[in-house]
């Protein structure tokens, strides 16, 4: 029953918001920012199973590069501190650079999947890296019941 | 029908909750008790210009001129990294949302179950496994999310911060993630001036009472012996503090954890963050990368009192300098809704919000989150997959409030 929505514009004047899932973060491997690749049930219909973890899977990576403690993080910290820190007014950090990077990474896979099956990823920078928001849109123009059942629970449906 | 747009260009620092208070447009941050900052600033300050103007003359011609000048870089250092780290964001986490605070909220109802009535439900507390080791994460009811590991929130401030240190008066501002390294660099550092000031406070006394005689000295040069007098006491506690926080970081801990004891004892959980190598420990720490603030404090926000809902876009160049592709594509209403409420979210959801926040819609009768602790919220936001006798008990549970 998956709507289909041609691009972002169509989605915004069609559409509204029916729910929300909150992709949690992975702590198994201590503080670093990686989020969990199990796949929420309310996606199920709207999207396959592959294409989700691997968004998820690509995020995890470019934050596991930009927090990744190397060469080039110690250069970059001692560099800083050689200069009292005033490097940073002029320079991008190794950290911004990446997120740069993820936010355009995330506008494509909205474009290009999430878009077209009616779903909308923020940002986690948004939401203080602490989830992966998905916004599930439903189709305003389709029936009664398909976007009241949003409203109503699941179980009265069942 | 048209609607009445009135942008007023508020940035997002302004409807912060939290009890910061914010400098320069919210390019500073810092909490709401200075006064001992300023005192820390006032006795470095003071101190050092004494420094320069009654010992530096003496010494530069009679010892050497690269004496004043080692103590200028070292005192510009010292400002530099106490400046940095009372005004940046000490790794702040932002409160959640109505939507995943109930979103949360669902899942802790599924993972209860049924609660007999008049007994108190469970502590909130999630286990996660890090490292082998597990380490549980508690519920902050105030910034309603599950602390992340090593959060903790600070009352003074009323934030959570990551990686929470402790909250330091003396440059008032908590200490935390994104502002440790600058706090341990400040104390190093003063540390250094403190005994290079005193040092040659000593050899510049020693000094003078040869040529003239120890009484006509202090004479002289009475900025002397308030300098040694300050420097001295300052020494014991700033020394000790850097030694503490050295011993912290070889072993990648946090004030916080020592002080309550997370990891010591037998039966306790052994630290799963520290590398079990004190150089490694002491280069994440102090070397790891440049975490950013995730408080877009400086973006603006879009605020509007328009009478209906309209399909007009929002204007994208009010809308934050960040990557906010979520809110420049979202339906306008949900926009709104969401954008406003982001930064106004009450912290019981009771409170009052400001009126000029208030979408005039319908939408924020749904999106507001249902009394603290309570129940469920309006159902506006289904359940989450749980198991249907659950989704269909928290329903029950809705209609008998």
């Amino acid at each position: 029953m998956a709507t289909e929505f041609h691009n972002l514009q169509e989605l915004r004047h069609s559409a509204s918001l029916a729910n929300k899932v909150f992709i949690q973060r992975d702590y198994s491997e201590g503080t670093t920012c990686k989020f969990q690749t199990k796949f929420p049930s309310e996606l199920e219909s709207r999207i396959e199973r592959t294409l989700f973890e691997d968004t998820v899977k690509t995020l995890n990576n470019y934050y596991a590069e930009a927090e990744k403690i190397g060469g080039q993080s110690y250069l970059e910290g001692c560099l800083a501190c050689a200069t009292a820190y005033l490097i940073f007014l002029c320079m991008e950090t190794r950290y911004e650079k990446v997120l740069k990077k993820i936010g355009k990474y995330i506008q494509e896979q909205n474009e290009k999947i999430y878009a077209p099956r009616g779903l909308l990823i923020t940002d986690p920078i948004e939401r203080g890296m602490r989830v992966i928001e998905i916004s599930i849109y439903e189709d305003r123009g389709s029936s009664g019941s398909s976007s009241g059942s949003s409203s109503v629970s699941g179980s009265t449906a069942r | 029908m048209s609607a009445v747009m009135i942008t007023r260009k508020v940035r997002k620092w302004e409807k912060l909750p939290g009890k910061n208070t914010f400098c320069c447009d919210g390019r500073v941050m810092m909490a709401r008790q200075k006064g001992v900052f300023y005192l820390t600033l006032f006795l470095i300050v003071g101190t050092c210009s004494l420094f320069f103007a009654f010992e530096c003359p003496y010494l530069a011609v009679h010892l050497s001129p690269t004496i004043p000048v080692f103590a200028v870089l070292l005192f510009l250092f010292v400002i530099a990294m106490l400046l940095r780290t009372s005004f940046s964001d000490p790794g702040v986490l932002p409160r959640a949302l109505p939507e995943e605070a109930s979103f949360i909220e669902m899942e802790i109802e599924a993972a209860n179950g049924n609660v007999p009535a008049g007994q108190r439900p469970p502590p909130r507390i999630r286990n996660v496994q890090i490292n082998n080791q597990i380490v549980k994460l508690k519920y902050c009811y105030t910034c309603k999310i599950f602390r992340p590991p090593r959060a903790s929130h600070c009352s003074i401030c009323d934030n959570c911060v990551d990686r929470f240190d402790h909250h330091c008066p003396w440059v008032g501002n908590c200490v935390g993630k994104r502002n440790y390294r600058y706090f341990y660099l400040f104390t190093m550092s003063l540390s250094l001036l403190t005994i290079y000031i005193f040092t040659f406070d000593i050899v510049h006394v020693v000094m003078r009472s040869v040529d003239n005689g120890f009484l006509n000295t202090l004479k002289e040069t009475p900025g002397s012996v308030l300098e040694v007098l300050v420097c001295f006491f300052t020494l014991w506690s700033v020394v000790g503090l850097t030694g503490f926080h050295t011993y912290l970081i070889s072993l990648n801990q946090t004030t916080n954890e020592d002080i309550k004891g997370s990891w010591s004892g037998k039966n306790r959980v052994q630290n799963p963050y520290s590398h079990k190598n004190i150089l490694k420990n002491c280069c994440e720490v102090l070397c790891g990368p440049a975490y950013p603030s995730v408080l877009d404090r400086r973006g603006l926000m879009q605020e509007d009192s328009s009478a209906s809902a309209t399909s007009a876009a929002p204007p994208g160049s009010s809308m934050s300098s960040s990557n906010s592709m979520s809110s420049s594509t979202a339906p306008p209403t949900m926009h709104a809704v969401l954008c406003l409420q982001k930064t106004t979210a009450p912290l019981i959801p009771n409170e009052h919000t400001p009126e000029d926040v208030k979408p005039s819609l319908g939408a924020s009768e749904q999106k507001s989150p249902s009394p603290k602790e309570q129940r469920p919220p309006t159902p506006k936001l289904p359940p989450l997959a749980s198991p249907e006798t659950d989704a269909e008990a928290s329903i029950t549970k809705d209609k008998t409030h």
